[in-house]
């Protein structure tokens, strides 16, 4: 911290209680609240709850549903991930690279950034109507019949694209940035050293993207996992039935409206792992970001 | 005014780390004392222990007649000059300079005539509604040297004050720091890892190594008489030369073997001796020697700076490294083997246990 | 201009095209009447209704919500954001300002409980979390709405990260110029933060404006819904309708997405540089 602090016995204990407070009655109550249902029971009419071990963990993770949403969620997050780079990443290479318009592409390509997912979502819906949306008219058109909210791959397919249109933006805005820190001497030395374009992006400029690169992909993954819940919600309309769901959704799902209170929170509990794990590694990444500066 | 003393200070951090030694110091009202010494001596530690950014774990420092060691650093009636300035970027220079006066409660006249005064003598009155970002370097050192002046403290602490500004800057800084200090007379302790900037600065030295005290002095009597090798290594540029001797039958020779035409009477059997570049005179032909040390080098680089030339050379097979100064229209051929001399009261000898100086008993005879 | 700069163009302007003709066509459909859209499908030219529309959704209640015009919502809407931005950004500069300036015993341990929050999204915690909220009987109301979102440790990293980088010898020399713990906040750190505190709201701003889990689950009242929030409720009538007010749909999600995106547009370089400064 400073060389130099204050030493006042009562005033860092006032500054730091408000915060204090909300993180012990929000967040530390309900994770271990969600921790401890994990482990029970619970009467659906609420008649007491018994312990029960880690009998909703097997539970959970042996149920063919579980491993479906599972294996949809990883999908969707590889999917989404790459799609959400790899367009951001191209658009940001050409953005940095034109010097006439420079700025209005940028405000063009990352303004989206301030939208919902829920509002991403109802246009898409929109967009993707049998009836009067225009991108399902020109699926038509090439001869498929997109029926989103009916057949599984078409909803998934939806779920993905609005989810990627929502994410680019950010993604965006992280590569042209780090490609705008890449020293200008860097690029100089590489156009001296290197004649075919393509090549030095490869060998020189996306090297040194790679830390932002890492640390996209933890936010991307978080992301598809976590904050496209409204996109899912409005596309499902809130009528899961056969589509496919996030772990995530389904936590939602068998907590509020199926009322299994333990099995939703052993899932809770595992996705707390998994978001535990990619945070730590997302801090090691920023640590070393740090060192590279 | 007032003078300040240290008196076996010392700082030692929570992991147990020393940063300074018991140290003892007393300055006079209105003297300019510059510490001085390599990085990690301690020396900027101590200053900001007179100054009360850090805690001193032992022994008092006085201010006046106040020993300040639980006073709080605004209330030592002390101004700091810092090494990065640290003005505050979001108000102007004139709130800059009146921020302390106001937290003290001075009158708005009076804080104004104060901020006049200083911005005319430092010549930054056109600037007193800027920002410190719309200033040059030397225009914000300047201001920095104002937030110090409009305080009317007792005395002034400056942290490496000049290392941000280039080196044509610095002269001219240097030079202004210390018309203004003498000017108005307010003692100062100031840090700097520039030996230069030392020895033009300060009435008295104080040269510090591994948070104790090696030397205090004048410039001269330092540069003249240092107490340690580190002192003439680390005071004078190009540095002494020091070189270990051993006593070999009735002479002294290089330890690392090359024999030394060298007289003189020490006590010990090995010692180091130093040379410093300017006190070796360059013998021609075989011209008489009345020096008591002569020696044969060979020449490997010259440097000519114009007014002189530095000669590096080395002592025959040992690899010892010379340097001599030279006048600089002399021309030196690489390879060439030059005779040195040196005079007898030229000669620096330091104990090779201690390295601390060794007084000559007796008198040195001709090689 | 060189033909490799034609095919740079041509990439950017088919991205641009992409992240606006979605939305191009929400805002155009929604000035067409409800009947037309039903026949024509969305559309990508001005219908002619833009003001009957708006009207009929920021002050008529019905047709999506039974009691609430698109006004109240957007009001509902205004105070989440502003609410969220402004209590997030006092809380964590106080936190993070005794974190960083102050030595205090256990300072280290509230560092990493406040931390800790950042391991753990609201969504993984979301069922114990509304009960306890309704257990403290903080339903349908603006601070069980926006309090609970505030946990998260975001704000205090930032403003963390921000303070360590002030240079140490500011706080020295406010110390010498006699200014305390609290003379320093006000006078210097405070007027030091303006561009971070600038940065740090837009981003707070548009995350809490965006809230839609959250309020689903603690708004049940419609007097207290946001115009996110009002998505799903507006799907769910649209979708059951014989012929749906699309136009007025779109006319909600063009206004649920127009406040944040206008901020961070006019904002975008202070916008941008927080969100990049704030995630090193």
């Amino acid at each position: 911290m400073k060389r130099v602090q204050f030493a006042n016995p009562l005033m860092p204990y006032m500054l730091l209680l408000p915060q204090l407070v909300i993180v012990a009655v929000f967040f530390l109550w309900p994770a271990a609240e969600a921790v401890r249902a994990s482990f029970y029971l619970e009467d659906p009419f609420g008649f007491g709850a018994t312990f029960v071990g880690f009998d909703n963990f097997t539970d959970a993770l042996s149920s063919s549903d579980y491993g479906r949403t599972a294996r949809f969620t990883l999908g969707f997050t590889a999917v989404t991930a790459f799609f959400s780079l790899a367009i951001a990443l191209l658009l940001a290479v050409k953005a940095d690279s034109v010097i006439r318009g420079a700025s209005s592409y940028r405000t063009l390509l990352m303004w989206v950034y301030a939208i919902a997912p829920p509002v991403a979502g109802l246009i898409g819906v929109m967009l993707f109507d049998q009836h009067i949306g225009p991108l399902s008219e020109m699926a038509r058109f090439l001869g498929w019949d997109m029926q989103i909210g009916v057949n599984y791959y078409d909803t998934a397919f939806a779920m993905v694209v609005i989810s990627v249109w929502k994410q680019v933006p950010i993604n965006f805005i992280f590569f042209l940035s780090g490609l705008q820190s890449v020293p200008k001497s860097v690029q100089e030395a590489a156009a001296i050293d290197c004649r075919s374009g393509t090549r030095r992006f490869w060998t020189v400029t996306f090297p040194l993207l790679a830390p932002t690169g890492f640390f996209l992909l933890i936010i991307n993954i978080t992301y598809a996992l976590f904050d496209t819940f409204g996109i899912i919600d409005l596309v499902l309309k809130g009528e899961p039935g056969n589509n496919p769901v996030t772990l995530v959704y389904k936590v939602f799902l068998d907590g509020f409206r199926g009322n299994d209170l333990g099995g939703s929170s052993a899932q809770s509990v595992i996705l707390m792992i998994l978001v535990f794990v990619l945070t730590v590694v997302q801090f090691r990444m920023i640590e070393r970001r740090v060192h590279y500066n | 005014m007032a003078g300040i003393s240290l008196n076996n200070v010392r700082k030692t951090y929570a992991g147990g780390v020393s940063a300074v030694k018991g140290v003892s110091l007393d300055i006079e009202d209105g003297e300019f004392i510059v510490l001085v010494g390599p990085s990690g001596c301690g020396k900027s530690t101590l200053l900001r222990m007179v100054a009360g950014l850090e805690t001193i774990t032992d022994g008092e420092v006085t201010i006046g007649d106040r020993v300040v060691n639980k006073i709080e650093p605004a209330d030592r009636d002390i101004a700091m000059v810092f090494q990065n300035y640290a003005l505050y970027p979001h108000m102007s220079v004139y709130n800059n300079l009146a921020y302390g006066l106001k937290n003290r409660g001075i009158g708005k006249a009076e804080i104004d005539r104060r901020v006049r005064e200083a911005a005319r003598i430092l010549e930054i009155a056109d600037y007193l509604d800027r920002k410190p970002r719309a200033l040059s370097g030397g225009q914000r050192q300047r201001v920095a040297m104002g937030r110090a002046i409009v305080r009317e403290p007792a005395a002034f602490l400056f942290d490496e004050p000049l290392s941000n500004l280039d080196a044509k800057l610095r002269v001219q800084m240097r030079i202004e720091i210390k018309k203004l200090q003498k000017s108005l007379g307010t003692t100062s302790l100031y840090v700097t890892h520039d030996q230069l900037e030392a020895m033009t600065l300060a009435d008295r030295l104080v040269v510090l190594n591994g948070g104790q005290v090696e030397q205090i002095g004048t410039p001269i009597d330092v540069y003249e008489n240092p107490a340690s090798t580190f002192v003439a290594s680390f005071i004078g540029s190009p540095a002494m030369n020091l070189m270990e001797i051993e006593r070999s039958g009735e002479g002294w020779a290089l330890s690392r073997g090359e024999g030394l035409s060298l007289t003189c009477s020490l006590n010990e059997t090995s010692a180091i001796l130093g040379l410093r570049p300017e006190d070796l005179h360059i013998i021609e032909g075989d011209g008489a020697i009345n020096d008591p040390l002569m020696l044969s080098v060979v020449v490997t680089a010259v440097e000519p700076v114009g007014a002189e030339s530095y000669v590096h050379a080395t002592l025959g097979e040992t690899g010892q490294e010379i340097i001599v100064r030279a006048p600089g229209k002399q021309h030196f051929e690489v390879g060439s083997v030059l005779k040195v001399a040196a005079k007898k009261e030229k000669l620096h000898f330091f104990s090779s246990e201690t390295g601390k100086a060794i007084a000559l008993e007796g008198n040195l005879q001709p090689a | 201009m060189k033909r490799e700069h034609i095919f740079d163009h041509l990439i950017l302007i088919i991205g641009a095209l992409f992240m606006i003709v979605p939305v191009v066509v929400a805002f155009m459909t929604s000035t067409h009447d409800a009947v037309s859209i039903y026949k024509n499908g969305l559309q990508l030219t001005w219908g002619g209704h833009f003001e009957e529309t708006y009207r009929a959704v920021l002050t008529e209640a019905g047709g999506f919500t039974k009691s609430v015009t698109g006004l109240t919502m957007l009001q509902n809407s205004l105070i989440l954001g502003l609410g969220f931005a402004i209590g997030k950004i006092v809380i964590s500069m106080l936190a993070a300002y005794a974190i960083v300036y102050f030595r205090f015993p256990l300072g280290t341990f509230f560092f990493w409980i406040i931390f800790s929050t950042l391991l753990l999204p609201l969504e993984v915690r979301i069922l114990p979390s509304y009960e306890i909220v309704q257990g403290l009987g903080m339903m349908n109301s603006y601070s069980g709405l926006i309090v609970p979102l505030i946990a998260s440790a975001t704000g205090t990293f930032y403003f963390r990260q921000f303070f360590k980088s002030v240079p140490d010898e500011l706080v020295e020399a406010a110390r010498i110029d006699g200014a305390g713990p609290v003379k320093f906040f006000i006078d210097i750190l405070v007027p030091l933060s303006k561009t971070m505190i600038a940065a740090i709201f837009i981003i707070m701003f548009v995350y809490g404006w965006n809230q839609y889990l959250w309020p689903t689950l603690i708004t049940t009242d419609e007097t207290f819904f946001t115009l996110v929030r009002g998505m799903k409720q507006i799907l769910q009538v649209w979708i059951g309708a014989q012929i749906p007010d699309t136009n007025q749909a779109m006319a909600l999600a063009v206004l649920a997405m127009l406040p944040p995106v206008i901020i961070v547009v006019v904002f975008q370089s202070w916008f941008v540089k927080g969100l990049v400064e704030s995630e090193k």
